[in-house]
């Protein structure tokens, strides 16, 4: 009894184990397998199935009994019947080659292949299995980080990559079967942050190969959708601090000295948790977004280097307008963009600007568009490096221009401001203003340009009844009255008080429940790792030259010591900042040191303030200068 | 090669009205989205379309969108193989057990080794896999030959052919034509004008069922690729 039952079992391993046995044998002996099936004869088949079920921990004649069986498959798919073999296919599409070694992934993955060609009902569920694989099973996350794990994921994922190649070399309509199962089986947010990278990194090399021609440009799509999901997740309040009383242009003493604490040896690496001093709520899903942000930067990276941005670019911008624009004040995602623009100065970057110069000009366009479209127009003028100051003169020149025409529309019949009504203008000169808060100086460097700048209507644009400067943030206006003051650009009345209230109740009042003129999407990214990507042509506020810094006398001297301690102990971005920018602001002066806005901790009076933080704050309290 | 087949159609497109403006574009937009794909009432896969001519004015359809319709005379390609018709097309793959074919760039065809007649030995010649023919020695089919083989079945859905190689006047698309031609030219001659009567007929046929169509109104969600 023992006996029979033990031989029964083995029968198939003791046919396909024996090395006497020839290929072809080998592949008739499957095949008579598979037909007995429809006579009722189970027993082989039902062992074959048994051994597409071998898994971890194999030893060597199980690996071979396993090859032998999938490389006899491949040259019997066309008996394998779609019913009839269903659970054989079944446990076949199951498999997972992370489980496996090279010989076993080559042999399932030769099979995958012949059977997607073979017969059509089968190409979804080949298609759906090899997408499967992108990702390990959830036990092997954990070895990812092993050199073997490492080179595991390697084996795999070429494999899968060169096999969904091979498919569509043969099925000519299968990236198009292949794009809704990419995007069904697309981790949420929710998921594994390991999972969800490895396939996005996945799903960005498709976009990058032969079949990207077909499906790229939704698969990129679907990529920003899911930075922008997680994006979401962020709350706003877990960024700003309430207990802030400064103004935009302030530095936080507070964060140089929270993120002293947390500069590790090397001065630039942050402990995780924290960022510049801010507590992430949702720590995990901002993670999940930095590395999500880093593969999407160096995937743009590459397609720069292979030639292909431009047209990658296109199908970003169009991402952008409908899901980062239309997303309630994103707040990271959009540096993706920012980056691209980046790689490409002479073209990519000007698309960007007139699509958003265009958007808010849009008279047919709704009112939170065109406001959005304002803010992301003022933060990108403002803090690209990579923007040729004539651009910006002439978007400026557009922005202006479209307000004059606006004054001279809405005459002189405004009874009372009411800052809801005009958010529209109001936003659009607010953003002139704060353009010109970094650029102006650099503006009046170059004659034509300066000419430019002092042609434009602003005296007009500002004086209005509709009272823009008293609407619009208070510290913008400060800082870019003083600004235009020293240059001379048109007489302030020097009755003129501000105090250093971030906000007013008007420019809340224009902002809408949105608060929209307090968005400035592209101020310094606080996501560590994509910010590497930023950081360099990035305009931080402590690097920019004001009209005022020219004439500033030489009391800064003294300051000297105060900018070095304070380099160390500060924050690693604003320290690790190419020496190159200091040097060439350095340069740029004429007679002072730039020392004048490096420091301004301690000082007090006029250079007590404008700098750029990394972050917003809402103040609560007035300052008093 | 069988199974093309031109025909005329009269459409009606419901077309949204946003596109109201842009109705040439919105048409051809809208007949885009039927290219490559199996239709039932055309009976077959619409490979190419002309538009030769549309109504000046649409029909707005009642209801909760107001799509409007535009009458629309449109010639159609049509590629729609049945079993034992003869198609043509590329080999990609040439194995053991299969060739695996391209017929016309979007459709692909399957040939199984059972399929493939005796006459045909696969051998390795110059490191190259192919199937030579045992009793024509220059009747070889390899990766990149065209040939002509007979349709057995039709996946609608993914656009694939079961085909065979079985009939004897199917292989290799050069070396059938050229020995066709040497032997009995006159039969074949006959042969062609038959067929090509019995072709015509079945055009003209097509062209007198004017097929009016309504289509359903296509949902504004369209995919992006075609925006």
């Amino acid at each position: 009894m023992g006996l029979e039952l033990a031989s029964y079992g083995t029968e198939y391993y003791d046919e396909m184990a024996d090395v006497g046995f020839s290929d072809s044998e080998v592949v008739s002996y499957v095949r008579d397998a598979l037909k007995s099936v429809a006579e009722g004869d189970t027993d082989r088949y039902n062992q074959l199935i048994g051994v597409m079920h071998y898994t971890e921990g194999l030893a060597a004649d199980e690996v071979a009994l396993l090859v032998t069986s999938l490389k006899a498959l491949s040259g019997v798919v066309s008996h394998v019947d779609i019913n009839l073999h269903d659970a054989l296919l079944s446990s076949i599409f199951g498999m997972s080659m992370w489980n496996y070694g090279p010989d076993v992934m080559d042999a399932l993955v030769e099979l995958i292949k012949s059977l997607a060609v073979s017969n059509g009902g089968f190409v979804d569920s080949c298609l759906d299995m090899l997408v499967r694989n992108f990702m390990p099973p959830k036990s092997f996350i954990g070895f990812l980080r092993q050199p073997w794990g490492c080179a595991r994921k390697n084996e795999v994922l070429n494999r899968v990559h060169s096999a969904l190649s091979d498919i569509a070399y043969l099925v000519p309509l299968a990236p198009l079967r292949l794009l809704p199962i990419i995007l069904k089986r697309m981790p949420t947010m929710f998921d594994n942050e390991a999972l969800l990278v490895m396939y996005v990194e996945s799903m960005l090399r498709l976009e990058g190969s032969a079949i990207g021609e077909f499906i790229g440009s939704t698969m990129l799509m679907a990529v920003v959708d899911r930075l922008v999901d997680l994006d979401v997740e962020i709350g706003w309040d877990e960024i700003i601090q309430e207990d802030s009383s400064k103004g935009i242009f302030h530095m936080e003493l507070e964060d140089v000295e929270e993120t002293a604490d947390y500069v590790g040896k090397g001065g630039s690496e942050f402990s995780r948790g924290t960022l510049s001093g801010l507590n992430f709520g949702g720590n995990v899903v901002s993670d999940k977004l930095d590395n999500l942000m880093v593969l999407t930067c160096q995937h743009l990276e590459s397609c720069y280097d292979e030639g292909r941005l431009t047209k990658v670019f296109d199908t970003l911008l169009h991402s952008f307008r409908i899901t980062i624009l239309s997303a309630y004040k994103s707040k990271f995602a959009q540096f993706v963009m920012f980056y691209a623009c980046s790689l490409d100065p002479g073209s990519c970057a000007v698309k960007f600007a007139n699509l958003l110069s265009d958007l808010f000009l849009c008279e047919t366009q709704p009112p939170l568009t065109r406001m959005s479209a304002a803010a992301y127009l003022g933060s990108y003028l403002a803090r690209a490096k990579f923007l040729s100051t004539s651009l910006i003169a002439y978007m400026l020149k557009r922005l202006v221009g479209w307000c004059y025409n606006y004054i001279q529309i809405h005459g002189g019949e405004v009874k009372s401001i009411s800052p809801q009504a005009h958010r529209i203008f109001y936003s659009g000169c607010q953003v002139v203003m704060y353009v010109l808060c970094f650029r102006m100086s650099s503006m009046v460097d170059v004659p034509p340009l300066k000419s430019q700048l002092f042609q434009m209507p602003l005296e007009q644009i500002l004086h209005h009844p509709l009272d823009p400067l008293k609407v619009s943030l208070p510290s913008i206006v400060k800082e870019f009255l003083r600004q235009a003051k020293s240059a001379r650009l048109f007489t302030v009345s020097e009755n003129f008080f501000f105090s250093d209230l971030l906000e007013s109740d008007s420019s809340k009042a224009f902002g809408g429940r949105e608060r929209l003129d307090m968005f400035f999407p592209f101020d310094p990214c606080l996501l560590k790792n994509c910010d590497r990507f930023i950081r360099p042509n990035f305009v931080y506020w402590s690097m920019v030259r004001t009209t005022y810094d020219d004439e500033a006398s030489s009391e800064e001297e003294d300051d000297n010591d105060v900018l070095l301690e304070d380099a160390g102990a500060r924050s690693f971005d604003e320290h690790d900042i190419d020496l190159d920018e200091f040097e060439y602001s350095m340069n740029k002066m004429s007679i002072t040191p730039r020392m004048s806005s490096k420091h301004g901790l301690t000082g007090g009076g006029l250079q007590a303030s404008m700098r750029m933080p990394a972050k917003i704050r809402p103040s609560t309290s007035p300052e008093s200068l | 090669m069988e199974g093309l087949k031109v025909s005329d159609a009269n459409l009606v497109v419901y077309i949204l009205p946003s596109k109201a403006n842009r109705i040439p574009q919105a048409l051809r937009g809208e007949l885009s989205s039927l290219l490559f794909k199996f239709n039932e009432e055309f009976d077959g896969v619409v490979l190419v379309y002309d538009i030769l001519a549309q109504s000046k004015n649409g029909k707005i359809l009642p209801g909760l969108t107001p799509y409007f319709g535009v009458n629309v005379r449109a010639k159609l390609l049509l590629f729609s193989p049945k079993p034992d018709m003869l198609l043509e097309g590329k080999v990609m793959k040439l194995r053991k057990e299969s060739i695996h074919v391209i017929v016309l760039g979007f459709s692909y065809a399957t040939i199984a080794e059972e399929d493939i007649r005796g006459e045909f030995r696969y051998k390795i010649k110059h490191g190259e896999e192919v199937f030579g023919s045992t009793s024509h020695k220059r009747h070889v089919i390899k990766v990149g030959s065209m040939i002509r083989f007979l349709t057995k079945s039709f996946d609608e859905e993914i656009l694939h052919i079961s085909g065979s190689l079985i009939p004897a006047n199917t292989g290799s698309i050069g070396w059938l034509d050229k020995h066709m031609r040497e032997s009995s030219e006159v039969d074949r001659t006959n042969k062609k004008n038959r067929e090509r009567e019995a072709h015509g007929s079945r055009l003209i046929n097509e062209a007198t069922i004017s097929l009016d169509n309504e289509y359903p109104p296509k949902k504004s969600k369209r995919s992006k690729m075609v925006e």
